[in-house]
């Protein structure tokens, strides 16, 4: 099956914006039930864990490294480290480990 | 404040946002590449998008060849949480705000400019946005299309480190809060458990990857508020 990239991103920039402005423009009061509001808090932090492990792990030239990138990245994140340090560390750490291997 | 005031003010609140964005979007531009964009459609992408997550999500898509379908319900639940911002900008915003500038004030809805539109110090002035939006957006492109520029001329080396870049990030806006909230480091733990199950274990690898989040953003984001709703006070 043979798809277009550029409907791809129009899928992506038309869902995304629809998201961004429907409650803006329809919704005027504030949602008050706890479950959905617990259910969108949820959300990312779900979605991001989801993304980041396994795939951290075969994003590099070997799975090695991803793994040690990963544990560095929580390790980083963990102590309070600010967003760009914990992500340059987890790219040394990939780097560093590499040359070794 | 006048709304031309507002919007240089805007301008000059956006500066470390865009910068920031510069470092985020060039990862999101070696991830484009990684899944086989050229670098004007992965702008193209990011300038219509302005989201990482999303971004990286859709890209990751593209790479399996999902369909628009999938795609779409992808980007909706990814960005779910925008639906939020954008309630509570409603509540932000003067009410006889008018749609055109409503309309306009949807494509501003970021993580960092909508966290400094709500700070804006009563009703806001939907000009401090654009004024944000205006210097952010920019510079999030310009990162996305070094990133994939850089990426084909980088030695695969750096390519390799620079991979891990985005879920660097990523594990930056998780961990903190995880490391507050018993309840949420669970709920993460659970998240990376499931997504590992759902990669290796043959019949549930057979799923998309676009299906694949979903599937578990939707199922443990739900059991997590069912079973353990949020205290007003840490929404």
């Amino acid at each position: 099956m043979s798809h277009n990239a550029v409907i791809y991103i129009l899928i992506m920039a038309l869902t995304t914006y629809l998201i961004r402005v429907l409650p803006l423009t329809l919704i005027r009061r504030e949602i008050k039930n706890p479950v959905i509001r617990s259910f969108l808090y949820y959300v990312p932090y779900v979605t991001l864990s989801v993304m980041t492990f396994p795939a951290i792990v075969s994003a590099t030239n070997s799975p090695v490294s991803g793994a040690l990138a990963f544990a560095a990245g929580i390790i980083a994140a963990w102590a309070g480290l600010p967003l760009l340090q914990v992500s340059v560390l987890s790219c040394l750490v990939v780097f560093i480990t590499e040359l070794f291997l | 404040m006048t709304n031309r005031e507002s919007f240089i003010k805007g301008i000059r609140d956006g500066v470390p946002i865009a910068l920031g964005y510069l470092a985020v979007s060039f990862s999101l531009g070696i991830a484009a590449r990684n899944a086989g964009l050229s670098a004007p459609l992965a702008s193209f992408a990011s300038i219509t998008c302005l989201a990482s997550a999303g971004e990286f999500a859709g890209f990751t898509l593209i790479a399996a060849s999902a369909a628009y379908i999938e795609m779409a319900i992808m980007e909706f639940v990814i960005n779910i949480r925008y639906m939020l911002m954008s309630c509570a900008l409603s509540q932000k915003i003067p009410p006889e705000t008018s749609l055109p500038k409503r309309l306009l004030l949807g494509m501003t809805i970021t993580d960092e400019i909508f966290g400094i539109s709500i700070a804006w110090p009563g009703k806001l002035n939907p000009y401090y946005s654009y004024g944000a939006v205006a210097i952010a957006a920019p510079f999030w492109t310009l990162g996305t299309c070094l990133g994939v520029v850089m990426g084909n001329m980088l030695p695969a080396g750096i390519v390799s480190a620079l991979s891990v870049g985005l879920y660097g990030m990523f594990l930056a806006i998780v961990i903190p809060p995880a490391k507050e909230r018993k309840a949420l480091l669970v709920i993460v733990i659970i998240s990376m458990l499931s997504s590992c199950a759902f990669t290796y274990i043959p019949f549930l690898s057979g799923i998309g990857a676009g299906f694949r989040i979903i599937i578990l953003t939707v199922s443990i984001s739900l059991a997590a508020a069912i079973l353990h709703p949020i205290r007003e006070e840490e929404a």
